[in-house]
């Protein structure tokens, strides 16, 4: 057994750090969360030309065909710099056509993707914002050999920014995965203004629009499952961008702890100060554990993978929120301000909580495969 | 990265296991005990370390030279892991096992070694461990039980405290201060010493869980040979650490095996007790409870496995190995107490899963203070691992 990255996950985590941080400064996520979007075309060629909208696209699909561990070992670097724009959204997308498209669809879509010349979200979430695929409620009607959509989908990711929008909508008992393409009609995008400014939310509005029966995704096997599925895969890269924001917090904060002096000495060698990052470092370390091994039991196909997915969000939710409650509280005064960069990890912390689905969400899944089991 | 065992690891774990099968006794229940029945328990477990040193299955991780397997910490790892999974009896003479035997290897005469490790491989001779003294807890550099030089012996006088397994121990690892003028660090011995020498009393402490484990151990003019020094005299501060480097790097395996039985009992239990006339296993705050028990615990598997790795790549637990006991510490306290929610009134009842759930709850309380309390562990983890200055 080896629970550590090998060598060259190793070069790729730290070439994503140094990559981020002459790219992804702090002045220029603030300046990216003060924007519409959030997005910069250069910033996504940049990512693009470092290969990780390659990653897990496979290699006939001009990906990398990288595992998820790989995945992971780039989202915590992305995590640490606070990342702003539709990175994650777009992995989102990645992950569900590769499970649902045709061999003509995966071409089709995971090659411009691949390339950073296209931008996918997935559109889930509707008015009771629940991430469970039950929730979705959206009716697609059959009509003349096209689907047709009317409704709305809320808290859709980075959905002004996306070229392909991926509508989750009900087909009978089954869902219908309807590419939308931009700027197609009937198709209305508003802003959500939300607290996290790094990673902007919409409201959808679909009104009659027609996607032909032929261009949905996962029409002939199971929508559903590869729905599910990628979002385990987006999970888990989700986590481990949190774990990389918990570093950033831990460090930052036993940095200040170090340095700021009370009393005549640093307020780093009080006690309470002290067990603040003590705690701060065992959920960090943690919250590692979990999502690497989210990340491994899913590029191994491992039968505890849907498990360990609810476990690291579960965890990473609640750590990730508490370290940065704690981060605030080491810094003092200066932790709350506008000015510290505190605030933008803070933030990021509360949109990750509830991405696809909070701690309490997982915890029922947990409940459902570890309690329910003998039932089942 | 790869968290699958290797063909080796593998091939140990299948031996093992089989090994277990053919040997567990058939009529052990597993689970914890409460007090009753101690001493049948205690004959009960040392005829079960006797049944594992003859299978050749007592301090696997002791080099081969004396008796071991030299297992790898992996194995060491899934040792713990099939004994959990066989749900098989603990090992009575632990602390000669993982802490003092590993201390002896380390530091110990030719003659030592001949003389003590046999006996604490096949548990003929249980250990205790003298360290902690009244006024010498966290800070047991402090000790002040004193060991005079009168021509080839010392002469002990002083008192130990929380020493665990005092009551049915033949020998005793023994800090003393042999120098009081020297820096306290500086004059401390460390004595392997016989628990059946005259003027040594132990005197039960009883646990508020009732357990006897821990006792208080007075020494009146207690006389040893100098030949009982295990290292050099004044320098038993190295032989300490070197042992409660080892004591705390098996805490973490080996809690697990409770931890994962007791768990698996509670969710089965969770089946039986009821919420509004449907079993609690439904309600779902319950659902809740034992799935963040649930979670936890995998957390601690992997925390270790990490640790695990960390130590057999670079010999230093990584960070995540340095919050092990604070977190499994912290986390049975939760865990008991989200069993007490559960169960209700049947967790305090003594003859209940035979006293399983309220010895549990009540033993619990003491995992965030043995082998350095949880604020010690703060102070350790933030003081070497984050490099804050120092407190105190």
């Amino acid at each position: 057994m080896d629970f550590d990255l090998s060598k060259p996950q190793k070069l790729l985590k730290e070439s994503a750090r140094e990559f981020l941080a002459r790219e992804c400064k702090p002045e220029r996520v603030r300046a990216l969360m003060e924007t519409e979007t959030a997005h910069d075309d250069g910033l996504w060629q940049a990512i693009a030309d470092q290969g990780w909208l390659a990653l897990l696209v496979p290699e006939e699909h001009g990906g990398l065909g990288l595992g998820l561990v790989e995945m992971a070992a780039v989202a915590e670097e992305m995590g640490r710099a606070c990342l702003p724009g539709p990175f994650l959204s777009t992995l989102f997308a990645t992950a569900l056509i590769e499970r649902a498209g045709s061999a003509e669809q995966r071409a089709k879509y995971l090659e411009p993707i691949a390339a950073g010349e296209l931008r996918a979200t997935v559109a889930l979430l509707e008015e009771g914002a629940s991430w469970d695929t039950e929730s979705a409620k959206l009716k697609a009607q059959r009509e003349g050999g096209s689907f047709r959509v009317t409704g709305r989908k809320l808290f859709v990711n980075d959905a002004e920014t996306s070229n392909l929008l991926i509508c989750v909508a009900l087909d009978g008992d089954g869902l219908a995965l309807l590419p939308v393409e931009r700027g197609a009609g009937g198709v209305s995008i508003k802003p959500m203004a939300s607290m996290d400014g790094t990673r902007k939310v919409y409201e959808v509005s679909f009104e009659g629009v027609s996607v032909p029966e032929a261009d949905a995704l996962g029409a002939d096997g199971d929508a559903r499952g590869a729905l599910n599925g990628a979002l385990e895969v987006a999970t888990t890269a989700l986590c481990a961008e949190m774990v990389g924001g918990m570093q950033w917090v831990l460090d930052t904060a036993v940095e200040y702890a170090k340095t700021r002096q009370q009393f005549g000495r640093a307020i780093g060698s009080f006690q309470a100060v002290q067990h603040q990052c003590a705690d701060m470092l065992m959920m960090t370390e943690s919250a590692r554990s979990a999502a690497y091994y989210a990340a491994w039991t899913l590029t191994e196909n491992d039968p505890a993978a849907s498990v360990a997915v609810s476990i690291a969000k579960a965890y990473c939710s609640d750590a990730y929120r508490e370290v940065g409650n704690r981060g605030v509280q080491v810094h003092g005064g200066i932790g709350f301000t506008w000015e510290h960069d505190l605030q933008l990890y803070y933030k990021r912390s509360k949109s990750s909580e509830t991405l696809f689905g909070d701690a309490t969400f997982h915890r029922e899944r947990i409940a459902c495969l570890v309690v329910d089991k003998e039932k089942n | 990265m790869d968290l699958n065992l290797t063909p080796n690891e593998q091939q140990f774990r299948d031996e093992f296991r089989a090994w277990l099968k053919a040997n567990v006794p058939s009529e052990w229940k597993g689970g914890q005990l409460g007090s009753e029945d101690r001493e049948d328990y205690i004959k009960y477990l040392r005829d079960w370390q006797r049944v594992l040193y003859e299978g050749g299955w007592a301090g696997i991780s002791w080099p081969k030279a004396f008796g071991g397997r030299g297992a790898t910490l992996m194995e060491q790892a899934i040792f713990q892991e099939e004994l959990a999974r066989a749900n098989a009896p603990q090992l009575i003479g632990t602390i000669g096992l993982s802490l003092v035997g590993p201390t002896i290897i380390a530091l110990g005469t030719d003659e030592q070694k001949a003389r003590y490790l046999p006996k604490i491989l096949s548990g003929e001779e249980i250990w205790c461990q003298g360290f902690s003294e009244p006024n010498a807890g966290s800070d047991l550099a402090a000790l002040g039980t004193k060991a005079v030089r009168d021509g080839d012996d010392f002469i002990i006088n002083g008192q130990k405290i929380w020493t665990s397994f005092a009551q049915l121990a033949d020998w005793c690892l023994l800090l003393v201060r042999t120098d009081a003028e020297a820096p306290k660090h500086k004059g401390i011995t460390c004595l392997l010493l016989d628990m059946r020498l005259e003027g040594i009393a132990v005197r039960p402490l009883r646990q508020m869980s009732g357990d006897s484990g821990f006792n208080e151990v007075f020494f009146s003019n207690v006389r040893v040979p100098v030949g009982q020094v295990l290292g050099e005299i004044n320098k038993g501060w190295t032989t300490a650490i070197t042992a409660l480097m080892n004591e705390r790097a098996n805490l973490g395996t080996g809690v697990q095996v409770v931890f994962k039985r007791n768990l698996e009992a509670l969710i089965a239990r969770s089946r039986t007790v009821e919420r509004q006339g449907r079993p609690a296993s439904e309600d779902p705050l319950v659902r809740q409870k034992l799935a963040q028990a649930f979670l936890e615990l995998e957390i601690l598997r992997l925390n270790t496995n990490r640790a695990l790795t960390s130590l057999s790549k670079t010999g230093i637990p990584g960070p995540e190995g340095s919050t092990l006991k604070l977190y499994w510490s912290e986390m049975n306290q939760r865990t008991q107490q989200t069993a007490q929610e559960i169960l209700g009134p049947y967790g305090q009842l003594k003859e209940f899963d035979n006293g399983l759930w309220e010895y549990a709850y009540l033993r619990s309380r003491g995992n965030t203070i043995e082998a350095g309390t949880s604020e010690i562990q703060r102070n350790i983890i933030a003081e070497r691992v984050l490099g804050l200055p120092k407190s105190y």
